[in-house]
């Protein structure tokens, strides 16, 4: 199984330099997007494996959370009993609800937090050559490369002496150092592929270069900020490290911090924890299909001129 | 503005000329960059100075200052220079370079095979067929699954007892394998899930790139009569270029620190067979006697590893790119 997803995904080149040469001397002048009837089996085939590895886990969560038999993830070969106890007694008898709050308020301050602010910087570096745009890119960089898991300690210190710790303040702080930086590259990126005529009409137009940015250069630059908020969004909604950390009492936890709980020394709820991951998944899945049109757009642009 | 945007540009020109002229201008780049810069000050750059200097001490648990009840107990720590340092990199501390090596294995495989599939997957999800927007979906599904929901999962999945994947194996007449408490198989499950993780960003960056790709190379590569392999290589590769390059640093720095996937599936172990330099660095920090300062030069040691990488990629991708176009 471990090499499964390579060997599948591998025939990417093979099925092109296998499948295509045979057929070209039947009609010359063919295009290149016509198959043969075999290739397109071929391509359907290597797709379809690949569409069940990435869906697999995700639908093997599902499955295992409507099982109401409470050792039947021992038991992986019987179906057993379906039915959704597991939700209701989530909903019900543990205070899922109240994390639930504290992510969406972490998660949806950190995405509007760091797409703005890395919005008007990326722009600032995309656009202006003022002294100093060369060092902040490369920080930008550079704190892209922090191993973060190592700073807890002294983001610890700052936090307690700015009074922030246990707070959503403190945690969306904390996200958008994570956040921003890809952020801001990112939309630097994208911003360099948008014409300078633009902002020069803007600045005839007699708009100040905030207003040029904001009433101009954003609007058009929505599929590279949809491709960022899907970013800070789920790198905001599985954060771990930080969260354990830093959310100390239980009203304020952080559904991923919440949810370690159900299965830990004293108790495996595997029921309860398969329930509250596809209850989780859920926003994530639904901000993701909100913008998945841009995601391709936003990154070309972004990774061609990054 | 609709008069001016008509004219077709070459697109980032940058020559703000006009910007360059007043004070004026940097005053408004600078407003605009300054919230940015706070943030990170204070919760990079400080505590990446507090880093550096409790890396040059004995720092630990014991030592440290702390607050306990009423009593306050003050700093003990001593500064010892580069002790740490010396420590680390002349392997007397015994787990440095098992750890480095397992760390340059784990980050070349999983950004090969993300690269490497996510290439094949982009390559057949950019042309036209049936059900394409459908396979696109689910292929990037395993990127929208929060990373410890995948974690849990797969460590249902992977588990000895009653895991899915050792009934299949039984199920096919093979034995069933200890996924996460034996060191090789360990090894090869968290490159595994981190590869499931990590396919669609590069899937979806590279198919951007694919498609944003001239049809015109391609039509005059096959008049001079290349096949299918010759025009992945003298047209595909290096059109990618640019994309690929950038996707290759971030997903070699992305994985070199991942540590989730490692935290939440094996937590290091067995034995250490699965520590990364990360969650090494993260066990000294906050397992057995927590040693802040050898957890702090752990991580200067691995942040100077990558900037030096970055800047060496960063200036053999310019080279080599200047060469193409």
């Amino acid at each position: 199984m471990s090499a499964a997803p390579v060997r599948e995904a591998r025939p990417t080149a093979d099925t092109r330099s296998v499948t295509e040469p045979p057929k070209r001397p039947a009609r010359a002048p063919r295009k290149r997007d016509e198959r043969g009837r075999l290739a397109s089996v071929a391509l359907h085939a290597t797709l379809c494996v690949a569409s069940a590895i990435a869906v697999f886990p995700v639908a093997w969560i599902l499955l295992t959370s409507l099982k109401t038999d409470r050792d039947s993830w021992l038991r992986p070969g019987e179906l057993g009993t379906l039915g959704i106890d597991n939700y209701i007694q989530t909903l019900g008898e543990t205070q899922f609800l109240t994390w639930f709050t504290n992510s969406v308020i972490i998660a949806g301050g950190t995405t509007v937090v760091a797409v703005l602010i890395a919005a008007t910087a990326g722009y600032a570096v995309s656009r202006m050559r003022f002294p100093g745009h060369r060092p902040l890119m490369w920080l930008f960089l550079v704190v892209q490369m922090f191993p973060f898991a190592v700073l807890i300690v002294p983001l610890y210190n700052v936090m307690s002496e700015l009074g922030l710790l246990n707070s959503y303040i403190g945690l969306i702080l904390t996200n958008c150092t994570v956040a921003v930086p890809f952020s801001a590259w990112m939309l630097k990126g994208y911003f360099d592929s948008i014409p300078m005529d633009i902002d020069e009409s803007g600045r005839i137009d007699g708009l100040s270069p905030f207003g040029i940015f904001w009433r101009l250069i954003v609007p058009l630059a929505k599929p590279g900020i949809a491709v960022t908020v899907f970013y800070s969004f789920i790198t905001a909604w599985g954060e771990v490290a930080f969260a354990k950390v830093f959310l100390q009492s239980e009203s304020m936890y952080s559904l991923p911090v919440g949810m370690s709980t159900f299965v830990s020394d004293w108790s495996s709820e595997w029921g309860l924890l398969t329930a509250s991951s596809v209850l989780v998944t859920i926003p994530a899945a639904a901000v993701f299909f909100l913008v998945q049109r841009n995601l391709v757009a936003g990154l070309t642009a972004g990774g061609v001129k990054g | 503005m609709t008069m001016t945007t008509s004219r077709p540009d070459r697109a980032a020109s940058r020559k703000p000329g006009w910007l360059r002229q007043s004070f004026d201008k940097h005053w408004y780049a600078w407003v605009m960059c300054t919230p940015v810069l706070l943030v990170l000050a204070v919760l990079v750059l400080y505590p990446l100075g507090h880093g550096i200097f409790t890396s040059l001490t004995d720092a630990n648990e014991f030592n440290t200052g702390r607050t306990i009840g009423t009593n306050e107990i003050p700093a003990t720590y001593e500064f010892v220079g580069l002790a740490n340092y010396i420590e680390i990199l002349s392997g007397a501390d015994g787990s440095f370079y098992p750890r480095l090596l397992w760390t340059l294995t784990w980050t070349v495989v999983c950004v090969a095979l993300h690269f490497g599939i996510g290439l094949g997957l982009a390559m057949l999800l950019n042309r036209a067929m049936r059900l394409r927007t459908l396979y696109r979906l689910l292929l990037i599904l395993p990127w929208a699954v929060p990373p410890f929901v995948a974690a849990f999962s797969w460590r249902l999945i992977l588990n000895t007892d009653g895991g899915v994947l050792n009934v299949l194996l039984e199920g096919i007449g093979l034995s069933s394998v200890d996924w996460l408490g034996d060191p090789i198989a360990a090894r090869i499950s968290v490159i595994l899930v981190n590869v499931w993780l990590g396919i669609p960003f590069m899937m979806i960056a590279l198919l951007g790139g694919l498609q944003s790709l001239p049809r015109e190379p391609y039509e005059a590569a096959e008049m001079d009569g290349a096949n299918a392999w010759q025009r992945f290589r003298a047209v595909t590769l290096p059109g990618l270029r640019p994309v690929s390059g950038t996707v290759l640093l971030i997903g070699t720095i992305w994985t070199f620190n991942q540590f989730p996937v490692i935290a939440l599936l094996t937590n290091g172990g067995p034995g250490g067979a699965t520590d990364i330099l990360v969650t090494e660095a993260y066990h000294q920090a906050f397992q057995g006697i927590r040693n802040y300062a050898g957890a702090a030069a752990y991580g200067a040691i691995i942040l100077s590893m990558l900037v030096v990488f970055a800047s060496y990629y960063k200036r053999w991708l310019n080279r080599n790119t200047s060469e193409v176009s």
